[in-house]
């Protein structure tokens, strides 16, 4: 499938979103939404294909976020940085996003964070596997800065319940 | 049988048994229970970090045959002494199938029992295709 289709198509989306939602929170919000349905699937597909087992400890799961699934899944390997002293938060640092190939936000919209999916996706996989995280973007090219900057932080793991009525 | 957590397996069996049936589904949580129970005994008993873990269990009438995803999925195949490792066959199970026709589905919700007829006429067809199936069980 070619690139711009995809572009074009995130594009669409939000556009259609800003006009239903009318205010940028709000599209941020179903954004993120969007992007969990989408993650909690896509993790399934992400282990079907890559063979890749249970991490084992936060930074193997950065290494693999980067390297293996940004590369399947968006044709792009961001690097890691400013890991947090305890080990329990980084930084993907994306150089290019092609999400926003040939996007410019206007005025109006300057609170809007354009690939707000992409935090839902990350933290509706990692929901999956046991984790759970806040995602979110730090730095965007969209509003100028050098880089775009995706804060990943570690907020604790998700013990396995046996359902009720088991002990 | 397919199951994800958190709730157990309520998928209908190879046999086709209807899911709401309350004996098949007591069937479900007890082994459900009972498969909780050995992982969580084989981790604990194992003196190396766990790769795969538990594979596999054996009675003197059946075997039990198990792999499961890091997001919670098990795939689990009873089958007669005779047969070997099959993991590579749970993990197309897993991976062929499930993945494919279920959760790529969008109208398929997950967590529940798989109604997909497409799912399981092609579960069906695979576990038929497998040489180790015999015609006389199924």
């Amino acid at each position: 499938m070619s690139s711009e289709l995809f572009t074009l198509t995130y594009g669409a989306l939000v556009t259609q979103l800003c006009k239903d939602y009318e205010n940028d929170e709000d599209v941020n919000k179903q954004l993120d939404k969007m992007g969990y349905n989408i993650g909690v699937r896509l993790i399934e597909d992400f282990l079907a294909r890559s063979n890749v087992g249970r991490c084992h400890d936060f930074r193997e799961t950065a290494d693999v976020i980067a390297k293996v699934a940004f590369k399947m899944y968006l044709g792009i390997t961001p690097s890691i940085t400013n890991w947090s002293p305890a080990g329990d938060e980084f930084s993907l640092i994306l150089e290019n996003n092609p999400l926003v190939d040939f996007v410019e936000l206007p005025d109006n919209h300057s609170s809007l964070i354009y690939s707000n999916l992409l935090c839902g996706v990350l933290r509706g996989a990692l929901e999956m596997v046991q984790m759970a995280v806040d995602v979110k973007f730090v730095q965007d090219t969209l509003k100028g800065d050098g880089v775009t900057e995706i804060r990943m932080r570690f907020i604790k793991r998700i013990e396995d319940n046996l359902p009720a009525g088991e002990e | 049988m397919i199951g994800a957590l958190p709730s157990p397996p309520p998928l209908p069996r190879f046999s086709g048994t209807h899911a709401h049936n309350p004996g098949v589904f007591l069937e479900y949580k007890l082994m459900y229970g009972m498969l909780f129970s050995i992982r969580s005994f084989v981790s604990k008993m194992s003196p190396v970090d766990m790769k795969d873990g538990f594979l596999a269990f054996q009675t003197s009438r059946y075997k039990l045959h198990y792999y499961e995803t890091p997001t919670g999925v098990k795939v689990v195949m009873n089958t007669d002494l005779g047969v070997g490792p099959i993991r590579d066959v749970l993990h197309h199970i897993y991976s062929g199938l499930y993945v494919e026709l279920v959760v790529k589905n969008p109208l398929c919700p997950l967590g529940q029992t798989v109604q997909s007829e497409l799912f399981r006429s092609r579960l069906d067809a695979y576990i038929r295709s497998l040489p180790f199936f015999s015609a006389r069980a199924g």
